[in-house]
């Protein structure tokens, strides 16, 4: 049966009891405006539920008698027994309705209009005396066996009612009565709880208990109601649904929770200690108990699950309406609905889920016309998943639309100051979506009533973070969005991880732990320092750590110091698409824990989620990932997670490159493009001069300035100092440093975004935690006209040659950016062939094009080819860009339409390449 | 001697009756040598040495957390919470566990001594030249044979916002 169906069946049987019972009561004190108005509310609700539901027949009845009862209330019409039996008489009717429906999940068809009649006659007052006989509904036209039992009621008059009723001992209620005095063993309603108030005065009707009483019970009430084993069916399956759920209190079952969760704590206790004994004779019955306690807490449980599609129920509806508020078409599917999760989860992300879905429909998918125009079917799709996955539920919203604008979402963020334009540009898409998650950020351009207000994923995003879960956005441009949660299955009991540190012990949520990591002298992980932070190379990435000692303060002796740089143990852990490893000293299995809140004057605490009681008895506290996440500083929240996807895309970039390795200053060894570097000098210091404020030397008839790289640097008086020298035109710059180290070809995979001017980032090179440095930025140290003069110098032309470069790695782009600009030109870098191809519909214009050939999508040639072939470009001429320069290549290269191949990293090459192929174009034109 | 200088009660209808009688029982603990009482209805408890878990990033004041029979239970240092040095590490000491609001705490004290029943003749408010740390957190004095006994009020002894104010 339809869940909806089967609470309304339940719910509105429970009314219907109550009414009984208030309705006599009423009678009983026609001036307690208490009651009336009590049994006006309930009769309403019935109404409005059958409304609601579309039950047509139902809804008719419960109107008049509420009109009636609206009378009563209005003090229109004085209570009298003829109209509450009226009234009654209607539930009654109701209530065969119930049972057909319950039975056949569809109202009976016919009506009931003789009853409404009688009701209106009674509203307006023109009802007096005891009912005409065939007052009550007529028979339900249905062919069915419970329509034929609400016939049956409708030859029961007052007078026999009366005699039954005066034959009952003590009935209290309509439904029990009967059977306590026909049929005992029946008419299972436990909900009905007589009042005992009710020991009647005045006739009360009692027709459907009379009609439903089989053959045998008829005596007592006459020739009134001629029940039949329809009737019998239909009353049993009335009470059967009611049968198999009972309300209870959810106190209760929080309460039974927690009892369980304390009888795991002990049981836990008790397998500890009985661990530590070889033979014991209690082993036998604490292995049953460990059994039995699974199996209770299992069970407890399950009376707080309930199936995710509870929470979904209004989905369908809500995705209609909009649907037609929006002028979309929209298919909603809903998979796994009978996941069942904990009630307490399940209330605290129903509203995040109706919000994500409101957004998918509102923000997420097109206007249908749109929808063709992109080449997809006009009906737009919303996928709702629900599963478990290792002791998760994963719940997955899914659209088809057109993905989330990164755009919008840039502009947004600029407007609201969350960051410059500049921090966006070197931001990652991923980095981006990231800002939705921000508070007060809706990207909507209007705000409609269905979104927009700016309050939103972050509530999303903080409500699911409070049960312990995480959510993870996917989107593509024009493919659709999908946003998954992870949350875990019960809030009560949870698996963690036990480590120690300094002596304490924590324990860590298993959700969020990815995998441990033992870094040691001996082994194959050591844990580097970058300038004092401590990082970790895992599988060829840079995992950032965080010192658990540091973070909590735990102050302790130096010797746990020195074991520490010993054996250090790393939990990785994850929040959101952040990962990071927390160092402890060592690492204990896993427990299941109860987690309790900590006391309230601890509660400010953000690094812990709770405490708990472990299986030896003491007391530990739990740690908050998010909390230590968030706590990290920069490294917390969504632009950590950024960075991380930046990590993703740089390592995209396969392209192995000359770095010539260096040390200067403190911390990791430094590396440089070897590309960048016209030449290796000692300088002889005391050759030093002061100018300027600056030391220079004087270099092949040249002043050249020197730039140390840690600002703080002071130059020997003395001795020799090796320096890069970076050159370009005439003008050079020395940057002074410590030791040359090394040349050496390597994949060059910026991992961790640097923090400090003059630091492209940190990668791992030749084995080590190595620290890129940005020449760009020593170069406008020496001369801070350096770009801009080099250009007046360059060229003779008044308009800069502008050139389009593209290359889908950032690294590349600002490593050429600068180049290219300090060669004269106005460079403009996009990632993609793409956006090349958005800029020219847009109507720019260049000089020439650079473009590099291995590209994710649109690869180098398909480029030259999209170019080459009817686009507004066709005549600018373009350079392929790539590491790969075999013949067979550069003639791939021109069938493609590049008029020149240039490898990868030879920027002399590049350099002049460029400028041939405008003189050239120059010639031509 | 009005009821309102006693301490307010956590179980409030039986302090009232105690006042009625005139006399009010309280537990006795002693802290650098200085004697404290508590009302005897608010103590759950007195415990020996406990093993406690210390609690990173928390209040000075707050010693750890210990389990008593299931529950949680936040150790609190009396003697940094009236300004005191710590307790020197040799000594063990005692423990009280009061409740509040349905939280558990422990009173880590030096010792803790017999049960006095007091006669509210002998109450006195605080002088008004007590140290502030003190008076914040106690209603009055007892005048004792040889000795004066200050009353702690629980729910401003474990009131930690006013401390990081002051």
């Amino acid at each position: 049966m339809d869940d909806l169906l089967s609470e309304f069946l339940t719910e509105t049987n429970e009314n219907l009891s109550v009414l009984d019972v208030e309705l006599v009561r009423l009678e009983q004190n026609p001036n307690n405006p208490e009651l009336l108005s009590n049994i006006f509310r309930l009769v309403h609700t019935i109404k409005g539920t059958c409304g609601f539901l579309g039950l047509p027949r139902l809804e008719k009845v419960a109107h008049a008698s509420e009109n009636v009862l609206g009378k009563f209330r209005d003090g229109e019409l004085t209570i009298n027994p003829e109209a509450v039996s009226l009234i009654l008489q209607a539930l009654d009717t109701i209530k065969s309705l119930l049972a057909v429906l319950e039975a056949t999940e569809a109202e009976p068809p016919g009506d009931d209009l003789p009853l409404i009649e009688r009701l209106n006659l009674c509203a307006e007052g023109k009802l007096g005396g005891p009912a005409p006989a065939p007052a009550a509904a007529p028979p339900p036209a249905a062919p069915t066996a419970p329509a034929v039992a609400a016939a049956e009621e409708r030859p029961v008059t007052l007078d026999e009612l009366e005699a039954l009723w005066n034959s009952t001992p003590g009935p209290a209620t309509p439904v029990p009565a009967p059977a306590s005095t026909a049929l005992a063993p029946r008419a299972p309603e436990p909900a009905d709880e007589p009042a005992p108030s009710q020991d009647l005065v005045v006739p009360e009707p009692e027709p459907v208990p009379a009609a439903k009483v089989p053959v045998a019970a008829t005596p007592v009430t006459g020739g009134g109601a001629g029940g039949n084993d329809g009737g019998t069916e239909a009353a049993t399956k009335e009470s059967a649904v009611a049968a198999q759920t009972i309300r209870v209190n959810v106190d209760l079952l929080e309460n039974l929770m927690t009892m369980v969760s304390e009888l795991v704590l002990t049981r836990n206790q008790l397998l500890q200690i009985l661990r530590s004994q070889k033979e014991s004779e209690f082993a036998a019955p604490l292995q049953r108990l460990n059994h039995v306690t699974s199996e209770l807490q299992e069970g407890v449980m399950k009376t707080r699950m309930q199936p995710i599609g509870n929470a979904w129920a209004k989905l369908p509806r809500l995705v209609r309406d909009l649907a037609h508020e929006l002028n979309k078409k929209i298919d909603l599917q809903m998979l796994g609905a009978d996941t069942e999760l904990d009630r307490q989860v399940l209330e605290l992300i129903k509203d995040p889920l109706t919000h994500m879905v409101r957004n998918s429909a509102d923000h997420g998918l097109e206007i249908p016309a749109e929808r063709v125009k992109a080449g997809k079917i006009e009906t737009g799709r919303i996928t709702l998943n629900a599963y478990h996955e290792g002791g998760h539920i994963i719940i997955e919203i899914q659209d088809d639309g057109k993905g989330l604008a990164i755009d919008r979402i840039k502009q947004k963020a600029i407007q609201n100051n969350m960051a410059s334009e500049i921090e966006l540009a070197s931001m990652t898409d991923q980095q981006i979506i990231q800002f939705i998650m921000k508070p007060g950020f809706s990207t909507a351009a209007k705000v409609t009533n269905v979104s927009g207000r700016g309050v939103g994923m972050d509530v999303v995003k903080t409500n699911i973070e409070k049960i312990g879960g995480t959510i993870e956005i996917k989107s593509t441009q024009g493919k659709g969005s999908t946003f998954v949660i992870k949350i875990p299955l019960t809030l009560a009991i949870v698996s963690a991880l036990i480590v120690e540190c300094a002596g304490e012990r924590f324990a860590i949520p298993q959700i969020s732990v990815v995998e441990l990591v033992r870094a040691a002298a001996d082994s194959e992980h050591t844990i580097e320092r970058l300038k004092g932070t401590p990082v970790l190379r895992l599988r060829n990435r840079l995992l950032p750590l965080v010192s658990l000692q540091q973070l909590l303060r735990l102050d302790d002796a130096a010797e746990a110091a020195k074991k520490t740089e010993d054996e250090t143990f790393i939990v990785v852990t994850q929040v959101g698409t952040y990962t990071f490893g927390i160092m402890v000293d060592r690492v204990f299995d896993t427990e299941e824990i109860v987690v309790k809140p900590v006391a309230p004057i601890l509660r400010h605490i953000e690094m812990f989620s709770g405490n708990t009681i472990l299986g030896d008895g003491s007391v530990i506290m739990i740690l908050d990932p998010n909390g230590i996440a968030s706590a990290t500083g920069e490294l917390g929240g969504g632009e950590s997670a950024g960075k991380e996807a930046a990590t993703v895309q740089t390592q995209r970039q396969e392209d192995k490159m000359a770095l010539l390795l260096f040390r200067a200053g403190e911390g990791a060894p430094k590396a440089v493009p070897l590309s960048l570097v016209a030449r290796l000098e000692d300088v002889d210091l005391a050759t030093v001069e002061m100018s300027n404020g600056l030391p220079m030397v004087q270099y092949r008839g040249k002043l050249m300035p020197l730039v140390p790289i840690d600002p703080n640097f002071m130059i020997g008086q003395e001795g020799r100092q090796p320096v890069l020298v970076f050159a370009d035109g005439d003008r050079s710059m020395g940057l002074i440093v410590d030791e040359i180290v090394d040349i050496v070809e390597e994949k060059l995979q910026v991992q961790l975004a640097a923090e400090r001017p003059g630091l492209m980032g940190s990668a791992i090179i030749a084995g080590k935690a190595t620290e890129v440095i940005d020449a760009g930025f020593f170069l406008t140290q020496a001369y801070k006209d350096w770009f801009g003069s080099a250009t007046n110098e360059g060229f003779e032309e008044e308009k800069l040659q502008r050139v389009l470069l593209v290359d889908d790695s950032p690294f590349f782009r600002n490593l050429l950016t600068p180049l290219l600009s300090v060669a004269g030109y106005d460079v403009t870098a996009v990632e993609n062939a793409g956006d090349a191809l958005a800029l020219c519909e847009a109507g720019e214009d260049f000089d020439v094009i650079v473009s590099d050939i291995e590209m994710p999508g649109m690869s180098g040639f398909d480029f030259a080819e999209a170019v080459r072939h009817g686009s507004r470009w066709h005549h600018v001429p373009m350079v392929a860009l790539s590491s790969h320069a075999s013949p067979r290549d550069l003639d791939r290269g021109r069938i493609a339409g590049f008029n020149d191949y240039v490898a990868k990293f030879d920027r002399d090459a590049l350099l002049y390449a460029l400028q041939q192929t405008l003189t050239e174009q120059k010639g031509a034109a | 001697m009005s009821n309102a200088k006693l301490p307010s009660t956590v179980r409030k209808s039986k302090g009232d009756d105690l006042v009625a009688t005139g006399n009010q029982d309280y537990v006795t603990m002693t802290i650098a040598d200085q004697m404290f009482g508590i009302p005897v209805l608010q103590v759950q408890d007195v415990l020996g040495h406990q093993r406690i878990t210390r609690i990173p990033l928390a209040p000075p004041e707050v010693a750890g957390s210990l389990n008593l029979r299931g529950r949680i239970v936040t150790a609190i240092d009396v003697r940094l919470r009236l300004g005191l040095t710590g307790r020197p590490k040799d000594k063990p000491g005692m423990s009280i566990v009061v409740d509040l609001r349905g939280e558990l705490y422990s009173l880590m004290v030096d010792s803790v001594g017999e049960v006095l029943s007091l006669t509210n003749e002998d109450f006195e408010r605080n002088p008004a030249t007590l140290d502030p740390r003190w008076r914040e957190v106690s209603t009055g004095i007892y005048r004792l044979n040889g000795q004066l006994m200050v009353v702690l009020d629980v729910p401003r002894l474990l009131n930690f916002t006013t401390v990081e104010a002051a």
